[in-house]
């Protein structure tokens, strides 16, 4: 069954905020294979011009990808989620995360549609400080496959 | 720090260095831990096996983490990255060996803007299978 397009525009309530700090900055870039200095070192973060060291680019999934199955669960919705595969993901971006942020993402149903039996449907994450400033847009579009597809 | 790319210099149609990254079951497992994402298909053969995988797969968003960390490493600031987006097309199947698997990266300059802003396509392989599409990137400048 088609998901409904009443969703399209509806606005989730912004997550619990997130701390981001240098330890789990350094747990992500070791994760990735990245030693670059300015995810470990302030004063390499300083000589670029950041206040403190800055996050991978994709740091931000921590905290978006989890928003993202909020609304994937939410029973009104109604997504079969075991059925739900990434499908794209892109960010937009303001500045890097760094350490000492508290974000939160506030998740917006950008569309829904469907196709050979298909549901698509974008998530917008905005990830912002507490005191409002806009970090990044993060864009996941997720698809859950028609129910003759699956296993 | 790296050498950084200066604007003036760059070219359309300018292929940027080609890099391979090693991903191993270990990989799976740290990424795992600091992202968060814990499923079930990026460390369990069984799991894997059952929804019709042909073994334990990467996170998508590994992947796109390995691009974004060649993106980065090119233009010698993370911030300089003003937009980044992928498609994920073919699993990186990821055997329980020592060597794991490979991925490998190539990017190539499709455009330069009037904002010293560089657009930048990536062309991401694992066996010789395409395993990101339409990936894309801007990376300003300064």
């Amino acid at each position: 069954m088609p998901l409904d397009t009443g969703f399209i525009g509806r606005i989730y309530p912004a997550t619990q905020p997130y701390v981001v700090s240098r330890a789990k900055i350094a747990e992500f870039a070791d994760a990735v294979g990245d030693d670059s200095p300015v995810y470990r070192d302030v004063e390499a973060a300083a000589a670029l011009g950041y206040p403190d060291v800055i996050a991978p680019p994709t740091f931000a999934t921590i905290v978006t990808l989890e928003a993202a199955y909020a609304v994937v669960h939410d029973p009104a919705l109604g997504l079969d989620w075991t059925r739900v595969v990434h499908g794209d993901q892109r960010y937009v971006y303001d500045r890097p995360l760094r350490a000492g942020d508290e974000i939160t993402v506030v998740v917006t149903v950008e569309s829904i549609r469907s196709m050979a039996g298909n549901d698509m449907i974008v998530l917008r994450g905005d990830v912002a400080t507490v005191q409002g400033e806009h970090a990044l847009t993060s864009y996941t579009l997720l698809v859950a496959r028609s129910a003759a597809d699956s296993v | 720090m790296s050498l950084r790319p200066v604007f003036t210099d760059l070219e359309v149609g300018q292929e940027l260095p080609a890099h391979t990254f090693v991903v191993t079951r270990e990989t799976l497992l740290r990424y795992a831990g600091a992202s968060g994402d814990f499923n079930v298909i990026h460390w369990s053969q069984r799991h894997a096996l059952e929804v019709g995988l042909p073994d334990v797969i990467a996170h998508g968003n590994l992947t796109m983490a390995l691009g974004a960390r060649y993106l980065t490493q090119w233009a010698g600031d993370p911030g300089a990255l003003s937009e980044y987006g992928v498609r994920f097309t073919k699993p990186v199947v990821v055997p329980d060996t020592d060597v794991g698997t490979t991925v490998e990266i190539t990017g190539k300059i499709l455009e330069l803007d009037g904002d010293s802003r560089v657009r930048i396509d990536l062309t991401v392989t694992s066996e010789g299978q395409k395993v990101l599409a339409q990936a894309r990137a801007w990376v300003h400048l300064s």
